[in-house]
């Protein structure tokens, strides 16, 4: 069948399985959005304010469902407004497709209206980028796309397509199943990495001397820890990582990206590790004498002074992405390969080891924080736990994002959305929304952000009430850009250059502007109220919650020092 | 990355690449965002019209390398990463250098041809065009005897090299 570039596009998306895109037409995009209406059957297209948070959105929708998001803008300035969501989600391991319209080779490099070498600018920030300069190639370059971006360790892929392209017209013909595998699965070494069937039973072959090794490691440890990633959940290693914590007896620290892979609740779980961690999550890592570290990097956030990270500790590394082993540290022993599959090999050679004096002892050092205030942040999160365990939450950056990674008991895995590598203020709103329009069953996502993050992103108020997305914006408003007025408390002498926000909006006139229901809260008695009725209402809503412009995040391991090191308590 | 000066070595490494366009700077864009430092740099296709092969001379430590290799491995276009040791690589590069060389000069330096192994591409009145072919430190040294007679202008290729042996170059990541 003979399509032109826009309509194979379309049939290409199909194929892929996508059923929504979030994007923002212009006039480098118009054949693709022209093809887009006659399908709108097949595919659903949610029209953000901004490109920027169609990003995030596709983005939020990859990180809820594992699905790869779709995001779509047009040339020029609508691609590069999408920099900072391609940046979010490299950082992240995020798998999302990212396309872009060009104008037609004839103008390209000649500095036209609305012209930008995206596949330039975002070089550094995508897994691999596109341009595509014939139709004839346009289906297989989309194919190989998807499946660079969801293999081996996830990741944004950019196909930008210019506008001769969407018009010219050559023979289509639809794939299924393993015919959409591309060609490059064969010839390059990282898509050997998650390895099926027959590759799977090499990978066992190759794998084995160091899985033998690991168990070794684990029957000699007396003291051991596990710490775990983002790479777990995006993996689906959860199950597989607690059978191992069992069978080790071990207890768990995480990453901010790793929380939900194991419970809040289980009693092996430490917590978060790291700038904000738990003293229990931090003290552990000071002491165990083997560190099981699994899709995790190594960042400084989670590391502080890298020198003194787990000094006593052999470091055993199961990561996919075999850079990110002796990038930060050096290991022990490493094994890549898929978490999951690395942990299911592992398993059937650990014997079940008793260290309950080690795990008394870590215990133990689990520190409940109270505080005197009537209203907080942990009792404002404590009391969403309690009406809604298990609800997807996206957050902003700042303050807010770290009291709801120490507060909020993650229950399951992709129940946390946050930008924790590029740390995005702006990101949350998109990434509600693009979590809540991926939900079959309108569950309602919670947003927790900042009144300075918010200020970022709070155009998309429009679309969530268009849609009628689920979302359930709650703010933490203190009047400033929190996070760093606790630096320049800290470590500037409270000479707080800009970052206190006198200055509104008024967030309740805001709703009301956007025809949304909100309200405002002092108390915990009003809050619980108004967060009740928000999820059993099920749609979209501002909660503005007033708190203390001098409320801290605690503990607190300053930059670059030991991770055991707290200058807050 | 900090490395002890101490510990800086040369590497020579080689990179079969897909060959296409953009396949360079992405090659090149990720040495200076990831802080290593090109010595050299010189890019060529291969017996294969869809493969290029990109050979760079790079200074670092053994833990530098390592994450260089897997770094250059996470790029789609990169299809195998060698790191040559001198000792089992042939490595040359080629130069060519504009002298002053009048009259008087001729002589002295047709001898210095001789003893490297040049080649004279273009004499005028007043300068000549040699050309050198060699490893590094034959290149340096015959550089800095020709700065006597003035060097007006010089380019030279970038190291290339080839493993020595029957062998070819193979890929292994899992290591």
């Amino acid at each position: 069948m003979k399509l032109n570039g826009a309509a194979i596009l379309i049939e290409c998306l199909i194929e892929q399985g996508v059923g929504t895109v979030f994007g923002f037409p212009g006039g480098a995009v118009l054949p693709i959005y022209d093809e887009l209406y006659k399908r709108q059957d097949r595919i659903s297209h949610i029209l953000t304010a901004h490109e920027q948070h169609a990003g995030h959105a596709a983005d939020g929708y990859a990180r809820a469902t594992g699905r790869t998001g779709v995001c779509l803008a047009t040339s020029g300035p609508g691609a590069t407004n999408l920099v900072t969501a391609i940046a979010t989600a490299y950082m992240d391991s995020t798998p999302v497709v990212f396309i872009t319209g060009n104008v037609p080779q004839s103008l390209m490099g000649t500095d036209s209206f609305q012209e930008a070498d995206i596949s330039g600018i975002t070089m550094p920030i995508t897994k691999h980028n596109y341009m595509v300069t014939r139709v004839e190639r346009l289906a297989d370059t989309i194919r190989e796309a998807f499946y660079i971006a969801r293999t081996g360790r996830p990741g944004p892929v950019l196909i930008d397509i210019p506008k001769d392209v969407q018009i010219a017209e050559t023979e289509y013909t639809a794939l299924s199943g393993e015919a959409l595998i591309p060609r490059l699965s064969m010839k390059h070494p990282t898509a050997q990495l998650r390895p099926e069937g027959e590759a799977l039973e090499r990978y066992k072959i190759k794998a084995e001397p160091r899985l033998e090794q690991a168990a070794q490691l684990i029957a000699e440890a007396h003291r051991p820890l596990i710490y775990c990633g983002g790479g777990v959940i995006l993996s689906g290693a959860q199950q597989a990582l607690q059978e191992l914590a069992e069978r080790a007896d071990a207890p768990v620290v995480s990453t901010l990206m790793g929380l939900g892979a194991v419970p809040a609740t289980s009693s092996r779980m430490l917590g978060m590790l790291g700038m904000h961690g738990t003293h229990a999550a931090n003290i552990a890592m000071q002491r165990c004498d083997l560190l099981i570290a699994v899709g995790v990097r190594f960042s400084d956030r989670a590391l502080g002074k890298a020198e003194t990270f787990a000094p006593g500790a052999k470091v055993l590394h199961i990561d996919i992405d075999r850079a990110e082993i002796n990038k930060n540290v050096s290991t022990t022993l490493h094994i890549t390969g898929d978490a999951r599959i690395v942990l299911e090999l592992l398993l059937s050679r650990v014997s079940q080891k008793h260290h309950e004096q080690w795990m008394q002892q870590a215990r133990s050092m689990i520190e409940d924080y109270l505080s005197d205030e009537l209203f907080e942040p942990r009792k404002i999160l404590g009391g969403m736990a309690a009406i809604s365990p298990e609800i997807t939450i996206a957050t902003d950056v700042g303050q807010h994002q770290m009291w709801t990674a120490q507060h909020f008991p993650f229950v399951r895995p992709r129940q946390l959305i946050t930008s924790g590598g590029l740390g995005t203020m702006g990101f949350g709103l998109g990434a509600a929304m693009g979590a809540a329009a991926a939900d079959e069953a309108h569950r309602p996502v919670v947003l927790v952000t900042g009144d300075g993050s918010f200020r970022m992103n709070l155009t998309e108020l429009s679309t969530i009430a268009y849609y009628n997305i689920p979302v359930i914006v709650v703010i933490f408003n203190n009047g400033t850009l929190g996070m760093v007025r606790q630096w320049q408390t800290l470590f500037f002498g409270h000479r707080y250059s800009q970052t206190t926000l006198d200055r509104g909006p008024d967030f309740m006139k805001l709703a009301d502007a956007y025809g949304l229901p909100g309200a405002r809260v002092d108390n915990m008695e009003a809050f619980t109220a108004a967060y009740r009725e928000a999820v059993e209402r099920g749609g979209p809503c501002l909660i503005e919650c007033m708190l203390d412009i001098d409320e801290m995040v605690a503990p607190m391991v300053a930059p670059g020092s030991p991770i055991d090191s707290f200058c807050l308590n | 990355m900090y490395i002890h000066p101490d510990n800086l070595r040369r590497y020579t490494v080689g990179v079969l690449v897909d060959n296409e366009p953009g396949v360079l700077s992405r090659v090149s864009g990720l040495f200076s965002r990831r802080g290593f430092n090109i010595e050299s740099l010189a890019v060529g296709p291969t017996q294969d019209s869809e493969v290029s092969r990109i050979t760079i001379v790079v200074k670092g430590d053994d833990a530098h390398i390592e994450q260089l290799v897997q770094q250059l491995y996470k790029l789609i276009c990169v299809q195998k990463v060698q790191v040559m040791q001198s000792r089992n690589a042939v490595e040359r590069q080629l130069l060519l250098v504009k002298v002053k060389a009048g009259p008087a000069d001729r002589e002295g330096l047709m001898r210095l041809v001789d003893i490297f192994k040049a080649k004279v591409l273009d004499v005028t009145k007043s300068s000549m065009i040699l050309q050198i072919t060699g490893e590094n430190d034959k290149i340096s040294s015959m550089l800095s005897l020709l700065e006597d007679y003035g060097i007006l202008e010089l380019v030279r290729t970038g190291m290339v090299a080839l493993e020595r042996g029957d062998g070819v170059m193979t890929s292994d990541i899992f290591d």
